[in-house]
């Protein structure tokens, strides 16, 4: 029987660049102002990195296909690149190769590099679906799906399901967002700074019903990454208040929701699947009582919303509550998107998963600055990219090496 | 005995004020106010003359053993395709058998008439048992013109057979003559038609009445034994002149439905004879006539079956089902008439493989999904392995009809952001009474009244078209049940 990535690997160093419209910069800057910071952090030279991981979903928006669009820029010395793709979770697939290789044995130090390049597009939100590139069958019978369409379906099928007003569900998930604006606007990196009230979100135009200009994600570029090894070798080269891997999993759609009876819609089967095994392999039996903080994937505001119950911090049902009462906001009992999220600091796709990590990595080792959190030991991330009806879902849980 | 043994109708459910086109366009066309009354049919951005048809067909053969069909054919004057058979679109849409004869009828105004007496020689001569006859009609004219007011969008369908006839064919007689009172040369989008009042004294009066009377010698009857004229004619009153011609009756020339419908081309003929045959008694006979580079006339009487017919939406259901429609720019955008900006979301790629398309046509175009036979699930899409994760069986699935089958609304939105050219876009995920599910776009909704639960009709219907190369894609979508009330 498996044991778990538990505590076999620690990060050891972590970057992130400025999210945002950086219509300034290609892939190439973003990555490098990213991967700069993070090799600084570990305090190596690029040489000692034995296998990268390279996250890019866009490529035709970003550096095409393969890996080379990674090692060029970064001059890595010859060694294996893997590019990966897996929707808006590439980035935590691309730290899950990293991870993996390391706990293998197979080599001691590997990079984990996400990357998106968006506004090259020439219009707000993700690229249109294309009938070529969505694949040929796929762009022959399916409606054509925004990103918020997708995700906005989630609110009718909740409502009816929990039977919620759509006034009450909107209120709820507009605090969401407030929520998450509130931490943006401390976060130097973040692509939104502005705290907004719940009517601003509320009363803005809306893009796919029930969710307005304000439920929706920051479209921007940027780009993560972390350097990994185990925690005997991190230990080994001076390295102390270590941030080690607790778990890892991934949950991929296999169309039951989409083609069998039971999903009802108001929720993501795979992140049920995902959080299941992941606390399994951390350990954790209380997830409400146990987690310190969570970044989970708001892409919208209503994605926010039910993946509170997802994971199991708030009971079924329980989530507008929860809301409701700051539960998940900076002050609550579990602070839920501290750095912005998505929504404030930006969605660049292949860099969010890593995004997400480098805020846990920042707040476990007391350096977030302004939003640096009490003694937080155990984080989540949660990194969903697909539809509703057919995603995929990862997790990683990571906290002190103790 | 043979002949009409079905019928199914389909008008648009938008209807268009002929006053808003007059009043776009009265500062440079005044005289189309003679023409303004009433309202004519409208096609939605996502329906043309093969959609009309195919959804005129299903009405037709519902409840009838698709297998019995031994052809299918369409007429139109603006098919979606010059060349690819759109007959046998049609039939890929019905899920008819694939050993079948088809056939596309076109060029002239009486084209519906055409296929009708060829798919009756073909019943008479015993070759077929049972023949789709179908004509529809989005007809395309240039803005301003009196066609835009005169013609209307609508599609009929007709089967043809020897069993259980509601309208027993007598004769038919037709009269070619090369007529030019309008034309469409290779390649041009509009039709040129020529003088009104040479068309109505040295065409259809001319033409019409002696095609009528040919028929009447042929039959052996006088026109006094004829209880109802059908004849789609632009001058309202030159029907009942015409009859008055050849003996019969004034008053039993129908309707040509031009306040509430307007001339449907190909298919009007057949349209008004369905109407007629929706309000006939056993024994009625039923002249009709079509003009059109000569004209066809067709004789037909009604059977006690025709009892049998009242379940049918036929041409008085579709024009119960009826919404309003004031906006005379987006009627010129839904024919694709305008170009406006619609974003650059609207400039995707989308080429369709021909290879994907007919490796998948059942179920692309005839809603075909599969039925596993070692655990009875119904799925939506048929593949490999079966959906039900206590099955997984392979390789077990049979074809199952998804077009019929009763569903709801599951999960839906109206989203602002994507491309489409009646923004917002609505769909959601759609599941089927008795299993099988899918995400569907959704059309003919009213907007604001979708919500879970809501009963849905699957429809054929326009998904996209790829300009770059003038290709029409079709899917099904689902169509809201709405009562009429509610609109």
């Amino acid at each position: 029987m498996a044991e778990g990535i538990k505590d076999k690997v620690a990060i050891i160093g972590m970057g992130c660049s400025k999210f945002g419209e950086r219509f300034d910069c290609g892939p190439d800057e973003l990555m490098v102002e990213a991967f700069e910071e993070c090799i600084q952090d570990a305090g190596i030279d690029r040489d000692e990195i034995q296998a990268a991981w390279f996250g890019q979903c866009y490529d035709e928006l970003g550096t095409g296909k393969g890996a080379p669009g990674m090692a060029i820029p970064l001059r890595l010395p010859y060694i294996p690149v893997t590019r990966v793709e897996n929707f808006c979770a590439t980035g935590t697939e691309a730290f899950r190769g990293a991870v993996y290789a390391v706990a293998s044995g197979a080599c001691d130090i590997a990079l984990a590099l996400g990357v998106e390049k968006l506004k090259d597009t020439g219009y707000g939100g993700l690229p249109a679906i294309d009938g070529v590139n969505s694949g040929a069958l796929a762009g022959q019978i399916l409606p054509n799906i925004s990103a918020p369409g997708a995700f906005a379906q989630l609110a009718s099928a909740y409502r009816a399901k929990h039977n919620v007003d759509y006034n009450d569900l909107k209120r709820a998930i507009a605090q969401v967002s407030v929520k998450s604006h509130a931490n943006g606007a401390k976060n130097p990196k973040a692509h939104l700074r502005k705290p907004i009230s719940i009517e601003k979100v509320m009363g803005a135009p809306i893009i796919a019903d029930p969710l307005g200009l304000f439920d929706c994600c920051g479209v921007s570029d940027g780009s993560a990454c972390a350097i990994v090894t185990t925690p005997e070798i991190a230990k080994s080269m001076g390295k102390d208040n270590l941030v080690s891997v607790k778990a890892l999993q991934l949950s991929v759609s296999n169309g039951e929701e989409v083609g069998y009876k039971d999903w009802d819609g108001s929720y993501f089967a795979t992140a049920r699947q995902a959080a299941k095994k992941a606390y399994k392999e951390a350990g954790i039996k209380n997830p409400r009582e146990e987690i310190s903080m969570l970044e989970v994937h708001d892409c919208f505001s209503i994605t926010e919303f039910v993946t509170y119950e997802d994971l199991q911090i708030s009971p079924e049902g329980g989530a507008l509550k929860d809301v409701m009462d700051g539960f998940y906001n900076s002050d609550g009992q579990i602070p839920c998107q501290i750095d912005g999220g998505l929504k404030c600091f930006g969605h660049p796709i292949g860099a969010s998963g890593l995004r997400m990590l480098y805020e846990m990595y920042l707040q476990l080792q007391g350096k977030a600055g302004e939003r640096q959190l009490a003694d937080p030991r155990v984080g989540i991330t949660h990194n969903l990219g697909g539809f509703p009806s057919a995603n995929v879902c990862a997790m990683a849980i990571v906290g002190r090496y103790e | 005995m043979f002949g009409i043994t079905s019928y199914g109708g389909h008008i648009p459910r938008l209807r268009l004020n002929r006053g808003v086109i007059y009043g776009a366009n009265a500062w440079m066309a005044p005289g189309l106010i003679g023409s303004a009354a009433g309202e004519r049919s409208m096609a939605n951005w996502d329906e043309d003359s093969l959609t009309m048809a195919v959804e005129a067909a299903r009405d037709c053969i519902d409840g009838f053993d698709k297998s019995q069909i031994d052809a299918a054919y369409m007429a139109s004057l603006n098919f979606p395709f010059e060349a690819r058979l759109n007959s046998g679109i049609m039939a890929t849409a019905l899920n008819l058998n694939s050993s079948l004869d088809s056939a596309d009828f076109t060029a002239s105004m009486r084209a519906g008439a055409s296929a009708l007496v060829a798919g009756l020689n073909a019943v008479k001569s015993g070759d077929f048992r049972n023949v789709l006859v179908t004509a529809g009609d989005r007809r395309i004219t240039k803005m301003a013109y009196t066609h835009e007011l005169l013609a209307g969008d609508g599609a009929a369908a007709l089967l043809l057979g020897s069993e259980n006839v509601v309208a027993e064919f007598k004769s038919s007689f037709t009269i070619t003559d090369d007529f030019a009172d309008h034309y469409r040369g290779e390649g041009e989008q509009f039709d040129y038609n020529w003088e009104e009042r040479w068309i109505r004294d040295e065409g259809i009066l001319k033409i019409v009445p002696k095609a009528i009377q040919g028929l009447l010698e042929k039959a052996g009857i006088s026109g006094k034994d004829i209880d109802r004229f059908v004849m789609p004619c632009m001058f309202p009153r030159v029907p009942m002149q015409i009859a008055g011609m050849v003996g019969i009756e004034a008053e039993k020339a129908a309707d040509n439905m031009h306040n509430v419908c307007g001339d449907t081309g190909t298919a009007h003929p057949l349209v008004m004879l369905i109407a007629e045959l929706e309000n006939a008694k056993p024994g009625d006979k039923i002249l009709m006539a079509a003009f059109g580079q000569g004209c066809t006339v067709m004789l037909f009487e009604v059977t006690d079956n025709i009892s049998k017919m009242s379940n049918k939406r036929g041409i008085k259901g579709c024009l119960a089902d009826r919404k309003e429609e004031h906006n005379y720019i987006k009627f010129l955008s839904h024919r694709g008439l305008l170009h406006q900006d619609q974003t650059m979301r609207a400039e995707a790629n989308w080429r369709t493989a021909m290879s994907t398309l007919y490796r998948n046509r059942k179920m692309i175009l005839g809603m075909v999904g599969g039925k596993c036979t070692k655990c009875g699930t119904s799925q939506w899409p048929q593949m490999e392995t079966c959906v039900n994760p206590d099955c997984k069986a392979v390789n077990t699935q049979e074809d199952c009809e998804f077009a019929d089958q009763p569903a709801s609304i599951m999960t839906y939105t109206s989203d602002l952001l994507t491309f489409t050219p009646d923004p917002p876009a609505h769909y959601g995920m759609v599941t089927f009474e008795n299993e099988g599910r899918g995400l569907f776009d959704f059309t003919d909704y009213e907007n604001g009244k979708i919500e879970v639960g809501l009963p849905v009709r699957m429809v054929f219907r326009i998904r996209n078209i790829d300009k770059q190369r003038n290709f029409t894609q079709y899917y099904w979508k689902a169509k809201p049940i709405i009562k009429q009330e509610e609109v």
